[in-house]
C-alpha cells in the first residue's frame, strides 16, 4: 500500500477586517471588524458595552435596539461594516452627566421592568418612539412600541413611564 | 454564519458588476445568512447607491427609490396623501425597528418564511432544487392556498408588496445589459417547477426603484391584514382593495390578497364582475367566490379559504365606505 501525503484543499484566505469609523455614545471610534460581526455582538463583545441584550438574535424580539442616526433599529441583524461613519447611541448612552434620562426614571417611578432583560430595548425603542411623534394615545403607544415584547408582561407600565415623558410628568 | 469577501460598491456600475449578494438593510439576508440559508460567498454593501429619494415624476407618478427605508417611505407626506393604501400596508408589518432598516428593495426581495426553507435539515426545493418539499404534509398553518405546485406551497410574506399589486407599480432594475422596467405582476413568480427563483429579476441585477401610478385611489381604499397576533406577525390572510367609484358605481376595482400564495394574487378578470355596479354585499360575496373557487387547502390551512372569504367581503365594505382599517386601532372597521 502506498502512502500518499493529504493533498492540501485550496488555501483557506485569512478572513479579511474592515475598517470602519462609529461613534458609539458621543465616543469617536476606529475599529478593525470582520464582516460577519453584527453590530450587537461588536457592542458587546469587543466594546464590552452589555448593556444592549441579545434576546432571540434573529429581530424578533427588540431586546437589541439601538439607536442608530436617531433611528431604533435591531442590531442583531446589521453588520457592523455596513453602518460605517453612523452615530450610536445604547442604553448606556442615556444617562447624561450622571443623572437619568426621564425615561429611565419614569421606568423605575412606573415599575416597568421586573427582570430588567428587555429594559434596554424598551429605552432605547421609546427614546426614539418619542421623537417619531407616534404617542397620540395608549393604542398608538402599544403598536408602535410592538417590536420590543416583555416575557415579564410589564406593558401596562411601560405605557405608563413612556406617558409620563410624552405629557411632561417625568 | 459563513465567512464571506465584503465590498461597499461606490456607484451603480461598480454594484453590478461585483458580482456579491446584495447588502441594504440586510433585515432578511443577515438573519437568512444567520441561519446557513443564504451563504453568499461575496457581499456588496449598496447603502452608499444614491437611491434613497422619494421623488415625484411627470404626469402625478411618483418614484420610491429602492433604498429608501420602508419607514420613511410609509411616513412620507406624498405617500401618506396620494397613496394611503400603501402606507397603510407597510404599517402593517413587521415591527418600527425593522422598517427603520429596511429597505424597499429588499421587501421585494425578502424570502418566505416557511419553517421547512428556514430549516437546513429539511427537504426544500427552493433552498435545493429537487430536494422535494417537506412543507407538503407537514404543518401547512401559513402556506398557500392559491397557485402552488407539487414543488412548493410557500406564502411570499410582504404587506408593502399586496399594496403594491393593486397599485399597479412598476420596478426598475438595472444589470450587466443595461436598465428594464418590470411591471409588478410579473416581478414575483408562482412556483411551477422552479420555486428557487421567487422572481424574474437575472442574476446580477439590481432594483433601482418602484415607479407608482398618478391613479392613487386614495378615497376608497383599505389594508385588512388577519393574523395570529395583533401587531408583529405575518399575515394569515390579508387584503388589498382600491376602488374608484363615482355617482355610487364602481368605475374600478383592485383587490389583491397577502398571506396565500407564492406571490400577491391578484384576480383582474374577476375585478371585471364588480365594475359597472353598486357596492353590494352579495355582489361583493360572488366576487369573493370567483377568486376562491380554485383555493385548495393544505391540510393545517384549509380555514384560510373561509377566512380570505369573509376578509375579501369586509374588505370591500370597508373600502366603499371609506373605512379603511387603521393598523393602530385593531377594532375591525
Amino acid at each position: 500500500m502506498q502512502l500518499r501525503s493529504a493533498q492540501p484543499k485550496a488555501a483557506f484566505e485569512a478572513p479579511s477586517v474592515v475598517l470602519i469609523k462609529l461613534t458609539v455614545n458621543g465616543q469617536d471610534l476606529s475599529l478593525q471588524v470582520e464582516p460577519w460581526v453584527t453590530l450587537l455582538d461588536l457592542l458587546r463583545d469587543k466594546l464590552e458595552l452589555t448593556g444592549t441584550k441579545k434576546g432571540c438574535d434573529h429581530g424578533q424580539c427588540g431586546a437589541c435596539t439601538v439607536i442608530i442616526d436617531g433611528k431604533r433599529i435591531n442590531s442583531c441583524l446589521v453588520l457592523a461594516v455596513s453602518r460605517h461613519d453612523a452615530e450610536i447611541t445604547t442604553v448606556e448612552g442615556l444617562a447624561q452627566n450622571g443623572e437619568l434620562h426621564p425615561l429611565q426614571r419614569a421606568f423605575i417611578e412606573r415599575d416597568a421592568f421586573q427582570c430588567g432583560y428587555c429594559t434596554p430595548g424598551q429605552l432605547c425603542s421609546a427614546k426614539a418612539l418619542i421623537g417619531e411623534g407616534r404617542t397620540r394615545d395608549r393604542a398608538e403607544i402599544s403598536e408602535f412600541m410592538s417590536g420590543n415584547l416583555c416575557r415579564c408582561g410589564a406593558y401596562p407600565n411601560i405605557v405608563d413611564a413612556i406617558q409620563d415623558v410624552v405629557e411632561g410628568r417625568s | 454564519m459563513t465567512p464571506f469577501s465584503f465590498e461597499r460598491a461606490p456607484d451603480l456600475t461598480s454594484a453590478v458588476k461585483s458580482g456579491g449578494r446584495f447588502l441594504a438593510g440586510g433585515t432578511n439576508l443577515v438573519d437568512l445568512m444567520k441561519e446557513n440559508v443564504e451563504r453568499p460567498a461575496h457581499v456588496t454593501d449598496i447603502n452608499s447607491l444614491p437611491l434613497r429619494d422619494i421623488t415625484e415624476l411627470p404626469k402625478g407618478r411618483l418614484r420610491l427609490g429602492a433604498l429608501a427605508t420602508n419607514a420613511d417611505t410609509a411616513d412620507h407626506p406624498v405617500v401618506q396623501a396620494r397613496y394611503p393604501l400603501l402606507a397603510s400596508a407597510i404599517l402593517a408589518g413587521a415591527s418600527p425597528q425593522l422598517r427603520n432598516a429596511a429597505t424597499n428593495g429588499g421587501n421585494l426581495l425578502q424570502r418566505t418564511r416557511c419553517f421547512y426553507f428556514y430549516d437546513t435539515a429539511t427537504a426544500c426545493n427552493k433552498r435545493t432544487p429537487g430536494a422535494g418539499c417537506a412543507a407538503i404534509g407537514g404543518l401547512t398553518r401559513m402556506h398557500a392556498i392559491l397557485g402552488s405546485s407539487d414543488k412548493c406551497i410557500a406564502t411570499h410574506p410582504s404587506d408593502m408588496c399586496v399594496a403594491l399589486r393593486a397599485l399597479d407599480a412598476q420596478v426598475n432594475v438595472v444589470g450587466v445589459d443595461g436598465e428594464r422596467s418590470i411591471a409588478f405582476k410579473d416581478f414575483h413568480r408562482l412556483p411551477g417547477a422552479s420555486p428557487e427563483k421567487d422572481s424574474n429579476l437575472q442574476p446580477g441585477e439590481l432594483i433601482t426603484g418602484i415607479d407608482l401610478p398618478a391613479k392613487a385611489f386614495d378615497r376608497h381604499y383599505t389594508y385588512l391584514k388577519l393574523r395570529d397576533r395583533l401587531s408583529y406577525a405575518f399575515a394569515l390572510v390579508s387584503v388589498a382593495v382600491a376602488l374608484e367609484i363615482n355617482d355610487g358605481i364602481i368605475a374600478e376595482a383592485r383587490v389583491a390578497l397577502g398571506g396565500v400564495a407564492h406571490k400577491p394574487w391578484r384576480n383582474e378578470e374577476a375585478e371585471q364582475m364588480l365594475v359597472g355596479h353598486a357596492p353590494d354585499p352579495e355582489l361583493f360575496a360572488r366576487f369573493a367566490d370567483d377568486v376562491l373557487r380554485e383555493a385548495r387547502g393544505q391540510g393545517d390551512n384549509d380555514f384560510k379559504i373561509e377566512l380570505a372569504r369573509r376578509a375579501i367581503k369586509r374588505a370591500l365594505e370597508q373600502a366603499a365606505a371609506r373605512r379603511p382599517q387603521s393598523q393602530t386601532y385593531k377594532r375591525i372597521a
